[in-house]
Parts: structure tokens; sequence; C-alpha cells
């Protein structure tokens, strides 16, 4: 029981973490590599207005999406718009973002250097609770309640609202929607900026969670959430939300049962039996839009 | 033609200045160190230079700091007491074992030290040391605790204690406390220090008797520790035995007691940090750790230094401080055995010291030329680190 809420807690920060990536592909057919950058980034910020800021953890969150959102915008403007009329466009936004991952992490060390940072202890109350047998903390259940209400609260968002219908016509047919009227810029935009303001929020729950924050962090989420898109379906956001979940749980039984050493080979070996078995992944249509 | 006897030239000039370095190896400066007399009455004509390299800057730049501040009380009180007078000449080795050897060679050669204090880390330790022990320049360690440092050659010693002393004396006294009698053991099996502490972990446990329930391995980069925990826990423990450095050894305790495992957490020398209590908070009450320092100590050497220290520097000493301070006084211990501020006069007294009179306790340098001494057990209690007695 308790393994299984261990599985579902880190489980919902991968989901966080892998809808930011999925969102973008999903609609912009873009592989945003900076995205990693932003998580790791994010959780130092966060770190920051606690500590320096003397934001209280509740108000330092929504404060951290804020920054992800702009860092998104940056991301999109300096990586990907000036690459967008090209032919490869795809591969070369998907090499200029690693670019700026790489400038995001060198600036983060030029600012806060290599050491581990942390929240400081007393950030958030150690309230615990007894569900089942097994140890839960306030922390945990705000972090599960946060990483579900902001993927169910975007999948609304794309599926219902104004916004939602230009990313679809966007993500359909960009050259079409430029002459139904959509600003395809604008759309691409807020697109990025909500992909990255989740990827931030997902970063400081993260250094929230295992207590540490270093610059590494986030290369050691990426591949896990690009396991987490293609396990859900790329570009598919329950999948990612479902993916994410899987692989927390199917973790931490490999730690139970063969060892930490093995942590890693399962987020590979759920990603490989699922290209075999269900190559479109566990949520995704077969589309036929690249023709 | 013309570039080929250049070459020749060079050759040349190199070959000549080698065979001046070497051959200006041997003594010291002037060989105006022998003295007269023996003990406290010793006088020495000329001061006896002691050179130490320490990481004043970097990431172990705090560390190094404040061995500096240790050096500086020992030698003005040393200087006071007359008869002999010391000269001490502190580099800067930036953490950066390159920068070591070249501190190390600066200080063997142009200087002539009769004696080398440092570096404060091991890592700088195995790269340095091998260039005064070629030269026959005794180095005394003040703060490496990794096994194998004093093994490079017999001019190297040192007053810290090893992990291997420590942790036996750990694992006995929380034994005592806490009656332990079953224990999860975990560490790091990707770093050599965490493992290497591992395994003289399991030595000490079994000679106690202690059954260990369960080993969980873990990586040094590993920060999310709650399923290992969970699997620790459910073997139900009467501690936690860890061995890890501190990077790793902060969420892990955070995690096991969010996790509702309260048992007393017993840690290696990655531990011994004031980190721990600062990030990890009320977490931390209940980490039992081993230190070379007891700095509640009663004894009149460990109250006397506390008391000028404060007065000299305004700030309480540390750890790295007290074994810095006892660096110099054992290296006047040492110069005043036969009264000669040679180097291998100097390598003879620290080789001979026995029982001596410390601020970290009675100092005995063993045949293997590593200190021994009494360790202390600290427990983290109110945010600090009390005696666990």
């Amino acid at each position: 029981m308790q393994q299984l809420l261990n599985g579902l807690f880190i489980g919902s920060i991968y989901a966080l973490f892998a809808v930011g990536f999925a969102l973008v592909f999903g609609i912009l057919d873009r592989l945003n590599l900076a995205h990693p950058a932003v998580f790791a980034a994010s959780a130092f910020i966060g770190i920051e207005l606690v500590t320096v800021g003397g934001l209280p953890f509740w108000a330092a969150l929504p404060a951290v999406a804020v920054v992800g959102a702009l860092l998104g915008l940056i991301v999109e403007r300096v990586a990907f718009r000036p690459l967008k009329g090209r032919a490869d466009a795809h591969f070369a936004g998907l090499i200029s973002s690693i670019a700026v991952a790489g400038m995001l992490i060198a600036l983060l060390q030029w600012r806060y250097g290599a050491e581990t940072r942390r929240f400081p202890a007393d950030t958030f109350p150690a309230t615990r609770f007894d569900v089942l047998g097994a140890q839960v903390t306030l922390l945990q259940v705000v972090i599960v309640a946060v990483c579900v209400t902001l993927v169910v609260g975007l999948t609304w968002l794309v599926a219902r609202s104004r916004l939602g219908r230009g990313m679809r016509a966007v993500a359909e047919n960009p050259t079409a929607a430029r002459v139904l009227g959509v600003d395809v810029d604008r759309v691409t935009a807020t697109t990025f900026a909500i992909s990255a303001a989740l990827g931030a929020v997902a970063g400081a729950l993260f250094a929230m969670n295992v207590n540490s924050a270093q610059l590494g962090m986030g290369s050691a989420i990426e591949l896990k959430g690009l396991a987490v898109i293609v396990v859900g379906g790329m570009g598919s956001l329950p999948g990612a939300l479902v993916g994410g979940l899987l692989l927390g749980v199917a973790e931490v039984f490999a730690v139970q049962y063969l060892g930490s050493a093995w942590r890693d080979l399962i987020a590979f070996a759920l990603l490989f039996g699922i290209l075999l078995l269900r190559p479109q992944g566990l949520f995704g249509g077969r589309r036929a839009r690249q023709v | 033609m013309q570039h080929r006897a250049l070459a020749l030239f060079a050759a040349t000039a190199l070959t000549v200045s080698l065979t001046a370095c070497t051959s200006e190896g041997g003594g010291t400066a002037d060989g105006g160190l022998e003295g007269e007399g023996t003990g406290d009455d010793c006088t020495i004509g000329s001061p006896v230079p002691v050179g130490a390299a320490l990481s004043l800057t970097g990431a172990a730049g705090s560390y190094g700091e404040s061995q500096q501040k240790g050096l500086e009380l020992a030698l003005e009180q040393l200087n006071a007491k007359g008869g002999v007078e010391y000269e001490l000449t502190v580099e800067d080795d930036q953490t950066d074992p390159r920068q070591g050897i070249a501190v190390f060679e600066q200080l063997t050669a142009d200087d002539g030290a009769s004696v080398i204090i440092g570096p404060t880390l091991s890592t700088g330790a195995f790269q340095a040391q091998p260039i005064a022990q070629e030269e026959g320049v005794p180095v005394l360690a003040i703060s490496n605790t990794v096994d194998g440092i004093t093994a490079q050659g017999d001019y190297i010693f040192r007053d810290s204690l090893t992990e291997s002393q420590v942790i036996p004396q750990t694992v006995a006294a929380a034994t005592a406390e806490y009656g332990l009698e079953k224990v999860v053991l975990m560490y790091a099996n990707d770093d050599a220090l965490a493992e290497a502490g591992g395994e003289v972990f399991t030595g000490a446990l079994d000679a106690e008797g202690i059954e260990v329930a369960d080993t969980l391995a873990f990586s040094v980069a590993d920060t999310d520790f709650r399923a290992l925990l969970t699997e620790a826990k459910a073997a139900e423990p009467d501690a936690l035995v860890v061995s890890s450095l501190i990077e790793a050894a902060i969420p892990l305790v955070t995690q096991a007691r969010e996790l509702g495992l309260d048992v007393p957490i017993i840690g290696g020398n990655g531990f011994n940090n004031p980190k721990l209590m600062a990030d990890a908070g009320d977490a931390a009450e209940g980490v039992v750790v081993g230190a070379a320092w007891n700095s509640g100590s009663d004894t009149p050497e460990n109250t006397a230094f506390l008391a000028d220290f404060e007065e000299m520097h305004g700030t309480r000493p540390d750890q790295f401080a007290a074994q810095a301070y006892t660096g110099l006084m054992l290296i006047d211990t040492a110069v005043r055995a036969s009264c000669s501020g040679e180097r291998d006069a100097i390598k003879e007294g620290l080789a001979g010291i026995e029982g001596v009179p410390t601020v970290l306790g009675e100092l005995t340098i063993n045949d293997e030329r590593d200190a021994e001494h009494e360790a202390v057990v600290q427990v983290v209690d109110g945010g600090e680190f009390a005696v666990l007695d």
C-alpha cells in the first residue's frame, strides 16, 4: 500500500512534467528539449523565492508558474520561431532547443553554483496522515492534487475553450487555421507558455518532494518524460497522465523487488514493451495527419 | 640544423636544471635548525619553517578557512612560549588537486619547509603527498579520513581519525544507548567513500552481534528514497545505519521521518556536517554520528582552546580548527623531542608521539603513522550535535 502511494506521488510529478512535453508535441508537432532545463531552473527559482523573497510555499508555486511561462515564451522566441519557416523546422527546433537548454543550465550554474540546494526545512508543515496503514504527508496530498487539477484543467482547456479550439485548429493544419482567422503565432506562444508553466510547477514540486534541487535534475527526468509520452500516446494528454502514474508505480516496485539500480531500466523496458505491443501508445489514436 | 642545435641546448638546460632541483632536496634552508637543550628548554637559533597547503577557496573553502584559524592560534601560542620560533606559510590549493601539487612543489623546494600541514581534502592528499615523500619532507594531514593516506610513504602522518576508527566506536556507543538488536543498513554503492563506509559498518555491526535485517544499496545521485525506506520500515529495525555523502543524506533523513520511520539513524563521517541540521530541520533529530573532536570535552587543553579561539577569532571553533590546532602543537612536540627543526628529526619526533594530551584527547601516532585517540559519538538534539552518553 505504502509503495503504491509512493509510486503515485512520484508518478504524478512525472505526469505533470510529461504533459508539458505532450502539449507542445501534440499541438505544434515540435519536441521541446529545453523543457527539462525549465524544470530545473524553476526548482532553483522556487527555492530562491522562498528563501530570499520570503514567500510562503503556496504563493511561490503560482509565481514559479509565471516565471516558467516567461521562460517558455523565451524558448519559443529564441529556439523555435526563427526556424519555423524552414522545411526541416522540426529537427532544427529540436536541436536549437537543446542549445537553449544548455544556456539555461549554464546560467543557473553561474547564478547558483554547482551545489545542491533545498527548500528551507520549515517551508511546508510536516503534517502526516495514516491512510490504510500507510504514511502520507500533507505535501504529497497537495502534490497529487495540484498535478491532477492542472492536467484535468488543461485537458478541459484544450477540449472546450476558445483557445483550445485555436490550438486544435493549429494542430490540424496551421495554414488552414491562419486562413480561418486564428492568430497562429499567438496560439503557438501561448502553448509554449502553458507547457513551460506546467514543467515549472513540476520542477518546484519535485524539489520540494525529494528535498533537493540539482543542476542535473532536468536531464534525469527528461528521458522518463519522453518514455511517458511515448507510452501514453504521443501528444495525448490523458495518456501522459496515466503514463506518468504507471511509470512512477512501476519504478517503485522495481526498487522493491529488484533493487535501486534497476529503477531506470524499468522506464525503458516499459517503453520498449509498449512500442512492441501498441506502437501508437496507450491512448494514441492512429492518426493519418502527416500525409 | 639550427633547430637541432636549439633542441640540444634546451635539453641540456633542462637536465642541468633538473639536477639542480634534486641536489637541493636534502636539507633545509641554512642548517641552523639544530638546537640545544631538550623538551621545554629546547632553544633553536633560527625559526622553523612550517608550510600549510589548505583549501582556502573553492568547494572546501569553509573547511580551509577554519583550519587556518586553528593554525594561527597555535602559532601565536607557540611563539609566545619561546625557545623555538615557527614561521608559518599558508598556501591556497583552491580545492584543486592540480593546484595542490604546485603548492607542494613550491613548499618543498623554494620555501624549504621543514614540515607540511595539509592538504584539506583526501583527494588532494593522494595527488600531492608523493612529492613531499620523494623530497623527504614530513607531512601531517589534519583532516583526511580515507584509509591509505599514510600508506603513501614513511614521511606521511595524520592527526585525523579514519572512518574505520570512528565507525566501530559509533556503533558500540549507539548499541549501548539504544539497545540495538536489529538494524537495516543502507549505503551508496557507486561512491568509494560511502561504499567503504558501508563495509566498515558491516564489520562493526557484526562485531557487536547486531542482526542486519536488510542491506539496501542506492546511488549517490538518488534523491527519492521512499521506496527503499518503505522496505526498510517493513523490517521493523531498531535503527537505520546509513553510509552516504551529505547530499544524499539530507533527503534520505527527511523522507525517513515523513514515512514515520522514527528510529535513530546512525551515519558515517558524511553526516558529520552542520548542513544536516540546517537543511533537514527537525528530521535530523536523533541522527547519531561519530566525530574526532568533542567540543564539550572538559579537559584543560580543550577548555583553554575554546576560550582562546573565541577570543582571537570571535567565533566558535569546529572540528577542522581543533584538528589543525592540534597538528601544529604535535609538530612542536616532535621538534622539541630531539630539539631540532630538521626534516628527518621532525619525522622521527612525529613517529614517537605517544599519549600526548591534546584538545582531541590523549593522542598517539601508531605504527601506520595514523593518529589514535578516543572518538566522540554525537546525537542531534535540539538542532545541535550533543554528546551521546
